[in-house]
């Protein structure tokens, strides 16, 4: 199957057997509208964000350390002398799509955005997408803008920050009647 | 092979297609009709979070109008425990134990989706002994799951006596588990490359014997509701969901086939050696409540002739096959070793304290869970510990199709429908 003809395409990656189709945000509606209904990619499967906050960056063996100690509030490292390449922009949204026919396609429908830039809402395309939009709002803190019903999903109505992002604390919070609040 | 058609598109319009129940505002809320908002009759009431009948702690918001069901809103999140995020910050042998805790009753599948992600990331050949095993615990684990599911459904419709007759032969799977692994749940028994141990001499004459046995279980639970005036009253017709509305709202599993859908990741995207055993993927067509029911108990009878095949073909390896790959920069050495290696120490070290590295990556595996396809996001950066795991939970796509079939139907209907959706709030939630 060919993609050439995906409104805003990018670029389209092949890896691991997957075939990745890279779009503008911007024209992230109308390519999603193009492969429901020119390539038949009626199911959508699911809806994920990823932070690449500090991929292209040098990095030092382990956590990155400042004077207090460990400083949580940076990604580690692992060990590695360098992340990968930088990506486009910081977050990724991916649409892992499926053919409901012989062979089962499946197609992961990417687009690259910064902090609070907008991404439209696919619901008009896949109503199931609702939950999973909700989500990646909830934890990734994604700007997912026209979504009929934007809060928060698993964390609580009054949550603070969002929570999968890499510089988002870890074991930050406090913790009632231990004596420290 | 499956013969979906695309469901027809009217471009332009809000609707999806025309007939859809899917409500319109929003995909997962019920409004309350117009001409009955602001009526002082209309009851709101919470259902949940803690309630007997809402298998684990859902709360649903629910608009009463008389018995009648008009307005709903699912709340979840109570039982968030964040594993995505305390997966990134384990190394990649260490986060198998995470994914089998989310999802309860069918933990094993949820192991294997993430070890597949691993494997292939790492392009790891794993032995054939290996991958058959993994199969006949897969549809152990399917049935153990579907006899959850059938104990609590009927007990919530007040037919009590089906939980203790579906305990009974969960309880024998629970013991095979255990006899395999050492622990009758989380077993953690797959690794990246194969198996954590071998498997028990005395297995497969216990594993026969359940699959005798199953069956005749399995006729057993139909006697008992299947000509139940009440079961089938409060089964049959409710709970409605079309097959456009089913792929709409990205169902999958029971509730996709129950609607009519052919359609099963097992034979249509082969994973593991399903492409090499003989099974039915069972449909019906009405997709009410009733016809999850048949659905679950169907594939029940079809799980015990993928394990009967699983066993036939572990027999013909000779004892001591292996069972895992042999690649020391992944796997960790047998135990004896250490203790006249040098180089497997080394090796046990590495591995136990650092982990193995996984190349940059990312990948999405696909599995057919008991609930559905069960899937799982990875991307690597190149180190020890994954940069980002996402599980697509069955369940948390299942609940979103409790608006839909909720349509004019009572409170008491609303507990019978909820059920069928067959979801688990630690793989909603996770």
């Amino acid at each position: 199957m060919t993609y050439t003809a995906v409104p805003g395409l990018v670029e389209t990656k092949d890896a691991y057997g997957e075939t990745t189709v890279i779009v503008d945000t911007a024209r992230l509606l109308d390519a999603a509208r193009y492969l429901r209904d020119e390539l038949g990619f009626s199911f959508l499967s699911d809806v994920t964000a990823t932070d690449y906050l500090g991929w292209g960056d040098q990095a030092v063996a382990g956590y990155i350390g400042t004077a207090a100690g460990r400083d949580l509030n940076r990604p580690g490292s692992h060990g590695l002398a360098h992340r990968p390449a930088r990506k486009p922009k910081r977050f990724s949204m991916s649409y892992h799509l499926l053919a409901l026919r012989a062979g089962a396609t499946r197609v992961r429908l990417q687009t690259f955005v910064d902090d609070g830039e907008p991404v439209e809402s696919v619901i008009p395309i896949w109503p199931t997408a609702d939950w999973h939009e909700r989500e990646v709002w909830d934890l990734m803190g994604v700007n997912i803008v026209n979504h009929p019903n934007r809060v928060r999903i698993l964390m609580d109505e009054d949550w603070e920050g969002h929570p999968l992002r890499k510089d988002y604390p870890i074991g930050g919070e406090p913790v009632r009647f231990s004596g420290e609040e | 092979m499956a013969t979906v058609e695309r469901h027809p598109v009217r471009p332009g319009k809000q609707l999806i297609y025309e007939g859809s129940r899917i409500p319109r505002r929003c995909p997962t809320i019920l409004d309350v009709p117009a001409h009955l908002a602001g009526n002082e009759d209309i009851n709101q009431i919470n259902f949940g979070p803690n309630h007997p009948s809402t298998h684990g702690v859902l709360r649903l918001v629910v608009d009463l109008d008389g018995e009648l069901v008009v307005g709903l809103r699912a709340v979840i999140g109570y039982l968030h425990t964040g594993f995505e995020k305390t997966m990134e910050q384990k190394s990649w042998w260490k986060c198998i134990t995470y994914p089998e805790r989310i999802d309860y009753l069918s933990f094993q599948t949820n192991e294997l989706v993430f070890v597949l992600a691993i494997e292939k990331l790492l392009a790891l050949e794993v032995p054939e002994k290996a991958t058959w095993m993994r199969m006949c615990l897969l549809e152990l684990n399917r049935i153990h799951s579907h006899l959850v599911w059938l104990g609590t459904a009927c007990l919530e419709l007040g037919a009590i006596s089906m939980f203790w007759y579906t305990f009974r032969e969960r309880d024998q799977i629970l013991d095979l588990s255990e006899m395999v692994c050492g622990v009758r749940m989380h077993t953690r028994y797959f690794q990246a490359g194969g198996l954590a141990e071998d498997i028990p001499t005395g297995f497969y004459d216990e594993c026969w014997k359940f699959v005798e046995q199953m069956p005749k279980a399995v006729d057993q639970y139909e006697d008992m509701v299947d000509r139940n005036r009440i079961w089938l009253e409060r089964t049959k017709g409710l709970g409605l969901l079309s097959a456009d509305d089913a792929i709409a709202l990205g169902q999958s599993g029971p509730c996709l086939r129950a609607s009519g859908v052919d359609w099963d990741l097992r034979r249509d995207q082969p994973y593991l050696f399903y492409d090499r055993v003989y099974f039915t993927v069972c449909t019906r067509e009405h997709g009410d409540v009733w016809d999850r029911y048949k659905v679950h108990m169907d594939e029940m009878r079809q799980s015990v002739r993928i394990i009967a095949q699983c066993l036939e073909q572990l027999q013909k390896f000779e004892p001591g096959a292996p069972w895992i790959a042999d690649d020391r920069k992944v796997v960790l050495p047998p135990r004896e070793e250490l203790h006249t290696s040098m180089e497997s120490l080394i090796h046990h070290f590495k591995i136990v304290t650092e982990g193995y590295r996984v190349p940059e990556g990312e990948i999405y595996t696909t599995i057919e869970s008991p609930r559905g396809e069960m899937g799982c996001y990875v991307v690597s950066d190149g180190g020890a510990k994954p940069w980002r795991v996402k599980f697509r939970a069955p369940s948390f796509v299942a609940l979103q199709a409790t608006a839909t079939c909720m349509h004019e139907a009572l409170i008491a209907d609303m507990i019978a429908i909820a059920g069928s959706l067959d979801t688990v709030m630690g793989e909603v939630d996770r």
